[in-house]
């Protein structure tokens, strides 16, 4: 266990005294406690730049399942490091926010903290995995802690069902996943994703490859919630505005694409990769794009564009896996586009979680999160207006912006892949970029909403809960820090060029990197007049037009019916699955005693039958058998005939009479086959058992058959007859195949001198078995306490106890 | 003779099972019976018959029979005893409380809280 390992396990232990610090210190609002450990961890994880700054990394093992080469492998290069740092800074950020939107005195804030903690350890331990098993599992500790956090206020409806169907959508991506990674070690033989990249020209060429890629993928896109898995992510809103910050558009939503570039050495040199995480990601970025142009609801526009700029990040780097194909490193253009992923991830954790933060605080002050309720609040919030210009302009793609440089590589990428000639992209080389610009063009659209019809137009006092007034100065620092990170990358993003982003897309794209070289990363702002700025400027015309005349033609999303929605065949499936089960388990559960016994006997049957038909285990050997005398065959005559009685009596006397018989003639075999003891015992217990029976009879109604069907007859004389031939057939195979000899000399030897006795039977029982007998006579107390009990207990109605004698 | 037995078990447990399937009661109880003693009959086979003198060491014999399942079925016998006795007990309540050892009509009944 080395540092990064106790970094990665810090917050679980954290959570663990987080209870206690609610409890001790309930005067102090457990946030500032909970604040420290992140920032301790980004100051701890600042120590690793001068490492991934020259594409280095750092590693440390500890044995966690050696017997099964599972090891604890914590490893650092430049997009892990990236990662850690986007988890804890904006983790930090969102915790100090959370400390002044949860109410100390209202809200149960430890379970918040302890959620939000365990989230954080599982995010870092997701991103600093070198082992799938372990990766896997911090991915499972993120789907838990998310289904968590959305149902916290776990009295609304909404919450619980938006919980639910995030748990539903990433836990089976998840699966999926864990199937993917099962092939892939499968296919080279470790569970370390370094050594499995090593090998990626070999794991190329395996059959399973593209099962694995598959898997893999669907665990990635349902988790950043790409097309048609992203309907989870409007749903996980009903969770407190700085779990949606954090989890659900700055890191949880991210790991999706973290997936994605960590795996791009292994199978990014695949046609098939670069289509389905291209083509994927830029119908999910258009699509949610234009969807969120219809939302009313704040969070709700926040989510369709969180779920449009995680395709945009997705298509990029499907779209940057062409620079494989590429040899040099000076014109290989195509990893622009793998840097303008990289670039843009970090610069939507910025304007993202500061327009959340906004949100938050734009529902905090006023009450409401709808669109159509709100307006006017500029000259009211002047500060929240400027924070939000800013993050809407960023989102939007404007300058001088961070959104506005990432953007710019967007388009860029999108226009170059109209001249590469691989994987047959001429044909459809147009699409990208249009379908590019038509969603760039609604994300400028919701981008406007955000700003103006919150904070322009009518101010409706009448229609808020609460008197709009400016936020306190503790909710505004970190949506100003972010703010302040968003202008500042967008002025100066040269200082990520080297220190975050050159390592994080040298470990996407490793092996076009010749040892001792960097990728070149220089963005700036003027270009000339190029393609992708004549888009921009064609983005902006249009979407100004299109927002101005917005309710003209809203009525375009009545065209698409509500029954063809993926949430619609959600939620029908869902119901089918409950009433699918429900009816299945109906028809099998009847609550007939006779049902449940026929599907014991019947599967007995199947079971050993096919077992012995299968492994030919039918033996026939008589050789070793006893002979027989003139004694036993009467003796089987009459047990037989006893046996037949009971079937057929008509009187319930008759039968119990001759349940006697069979059991003296059990008896009586018991003293032709050389055992007294179990004689003597089988006669007494039999001669009780009679009287009992007969005791019973007395109370019990004289009708001894109830009236069957004959189908029922005809059934249940079949499954006994297969029962009784099962086993007479078992019993003949395992005489007459004995394999070794009976443990009894054992016995035979010691019985005298180990427990001086004579009789081994009996000594069995009361010396060797000492135990066994002490159970057995713990059974019949038992039994004795439980007849006492019934034949004295007396239930009244009403449901009362009381004893009657 | 060990066939024979076999034969003898297996029709013992073919009774009890179309015994347990039926809807008395008390039918139930009985089946529950002889599948005992067919168990135990089945268990003592598998020893081997006859193949010494009774397990006692004072007999001095040259060989005696299996005590293993003796010992076994010493247990068997005396806890299936006690099934038996709580089944019976379970059945005179039942016709108690509900006026009938039918399985199908105590299905689902009101008192059954």
């Amino acid at each position: 266990m080395s540092l990064l390992h106790w970094a990665i396990l810090a917050p679980f232990i954290m959570a663990v005294f987080v209870p206690f610090l609610r409890k001790k210190a309930a005067s102090i609002h457990t946030g500032w406690f909970v604040l420290i450990l992140p920032v301790v961890l980004f100051s701890t994880f600042l120590q690793y730049f001068p490492v991934t700054m020259n594409n280095g990394s750092v590693s440390e093992t500890a044995a966690w399942i050696p017997s099964l080469g599972i090891d604890f492998t914590a490893y650092v290069d430049g997009l892990s490091l990236l990662f850690v740092l986007l988890i804890t800074g904006i983790g930090a950020l969102v915790v100090l926010y959370s400390i002044f939107y949860l109410s100390k005195t209202k809200e149960s804030l430890h379970h918040f903290y302890v959620y939000l903690l365990m989230f954080m350890g599982a995010m870092l331990g997701v991103v600093l995995s070198d082992n799938v098993i372990t990766l896997y599992m911090f991915w499972e500790f993120t789907s838990i802690s998310s289904f968590l956090l959305i149902a916290y206020w776990y009295d609304r409806d909404r919450s619980r069902y938006g919980a639910l169907k995030s748990m539903l959508i990433t836990v089976f991506g998840g699966l999926m996943m864990l199937g993917g990674f099962l092939v892939l070690s499968i296919m080279g033989n470790t569970f370390s994703i370094r050594e499995l990249a090593a090998q990626a020209p070999e794991l190329n060429d395996h059959p399973l490859f593209l099962l694995a890629m598959i898997l893999v993928l669907l665990g990635a896109f349902t988790k950043s919630a790409q097309f048609p898995f992203y309907i989870w992510l409007p749903d996980a809103m009903e969770a407190p505005t700085p779990v949606s910050a954090y989890l659900h558009s700055a890191t949880m939503v991210k790991a999706g694409i973290y997936l994605v570039a960590r795996f791009s050495p292994i199978f990014a040199f695949s046609g098939y990769w670069f289509w389905i995480v291209g083509a994927v990601g830029l119908f999910t970025m258009a699509w949610a794009s234009f969807n969120a142009v219809k939302q009313t609801d704040l969070k709700g526009i926040l989510a369709f564009s969180t779920v449009s700029q995680l395709g945009l990040i997705m298509s990029l780097l499907g779209i940057g896996a062409a620079s494989l194909h590429f040899d040099a490193l000076d014109d290989n253009i195509y990893t622009a586009a793998v840097i303008a992923a990289v670039f843009h991830l970090i610069n939507h954790a910025t304007f993202k979680g500061s327009l959340f933060m906004v949100v938050g605080i734009i529902d905090h002050e006023t009450g409401t999160r709808d669109i159509r309720k709100l307006g006017g609040l500029m000259s009211l919030m002047p500060i929240t207006f400027t924070l939000s210009v800013i993050g809407a302009f960023s989102m939007a793609g404007l300058p001088p912006f961070n959104g506005f440089l990432s953007k710019e590589m967007f388009l860029l990428s999108m226009i170059q892949l109209m001249e590469l000639n691989l994987f047959n992209v001429e044909s459809w080389a147009l699409l990208f970029p249009v379908l590019a610009w038509v969603g760039s063009v609604f994300t400028f659209i919701y981008s406007m909403m955000i700003v103006f019809k919150v904070f322009t137009g009518k101010f409706q006092p009448e229609k808020l809960d609460k008197k709009p007034h400016e936020a306190p100065l503790g909710m505004l620092i970190s949506p100003i820090v972010l703010a302040l990170l968003v202008v500042v990358f967008g002025l100066f993003p040269n200082l990520l060029s080297y220190s975050l982003i050159q390592p994080a897309a040298a470990a996407i794209v490793p092996s076009i990197i010749p040892p001792g070289e960097q990728l070149y990363v220089n963005i700036y702002f003027w270009h000339g007049i190029t393609p992708e700025l004549l888009m921009t400027i064609g983005v902006i015309i249009v979407g100004l037009l299109l927002y101005k005349w917005l309710p003209k033609w809203m009525g375009v999303y009545d065209y698409f019916p509500g029954k063809v929605t993926l949430n619609h065949f959600y939620n029908a499936s869902l119901y089918a699955a409950e009433r699918g089960s429900n009816s299945i388990t109906n028809a099998y559960m009847t609550g007939f005693i006779r049902s449940y016994l026929v599907y014991i006997f019947a599967f007995f049957i199947a079971a050993l039958g096919f077992t012995m038909w299968a492994k030919e285990a039918f033996t026939f050997d008589a050789s070793a058998a006893a002979p027989i005398n003139f004694y036993e065959v009467a003796l089987v005559l009459v047990l037989i005939a006893a046996t037949l009685t009971i079937l057929f009596a008509k009187s319930r006397l008759t039968s119990i009479i001759s349940l006697g018989a069979v059991g003296y003639t059990v008896s009586l075999f018991f003293v032709i086959f050389r055992a007294p003891d179990l004689a003597l015992t089988q006669l007494v217990i039999e001669t009780v058992s009679t009287a009992l029976f007969l005791l019973c009879f007395y109370h019990l109604p004289k009708l001894s058959r109830h009236e069957e069907r004959r189908r029922f007859q005809v059934g249940n004389a079949i499954i006994a007859a297969g029962v009784g031939m099962i086993v007479t057939l078992i019993g003949i195979s395992a005489h007459s195949s004995k394999f070794f000899d009976s443990i009894n000399a054992y016995y035979i030897e010691n019985t005298y001198t180990k427990a001086g006795g004579e009789n081994m039977v009996n000594v069995i029982l009361v010396d060797f078995r000492g135990f066994d007998t002490l159970f057995e006579i713990a059974v019949l107390s038992v039994a004795a306490l439980g007849i006492y009990g019934l034949i004295k207990l007396r239930l009244e109605k009403g449901g009362e106890t009381n004893e009657n004698e | 003779m060990e066939i024979l037995m076999c034969i003898v078990a297996g029709l013992l447990f073919a009774a009890a099972v179309y015994l347990m399937l039926s809807k008395s009661l008390l039918r139930i109880i009985i089946g529950t019976g002889l599948l005992s003693h067919g168990t135990h009959l089945m268990l003592l086979t598998m020893g081997g018959l006859k193949t010494g003198a009774v397990p006692v060491l004072g007999e001095n014999a040259a060989s005696y029979t299996d005590p293993i399942p003796q010992a076994l079925i010493l247990t068997a016998i005396v806890i299936s005893f006690g099934v038996t006795a709580v089944f019976l007990v379970i059945a005179y309540r039942a016709y108690q409380e509900l006026g009938t050892d039918n399985m199908d009509q105590m299905r689902g009944m009101e008192t059954d809280d």
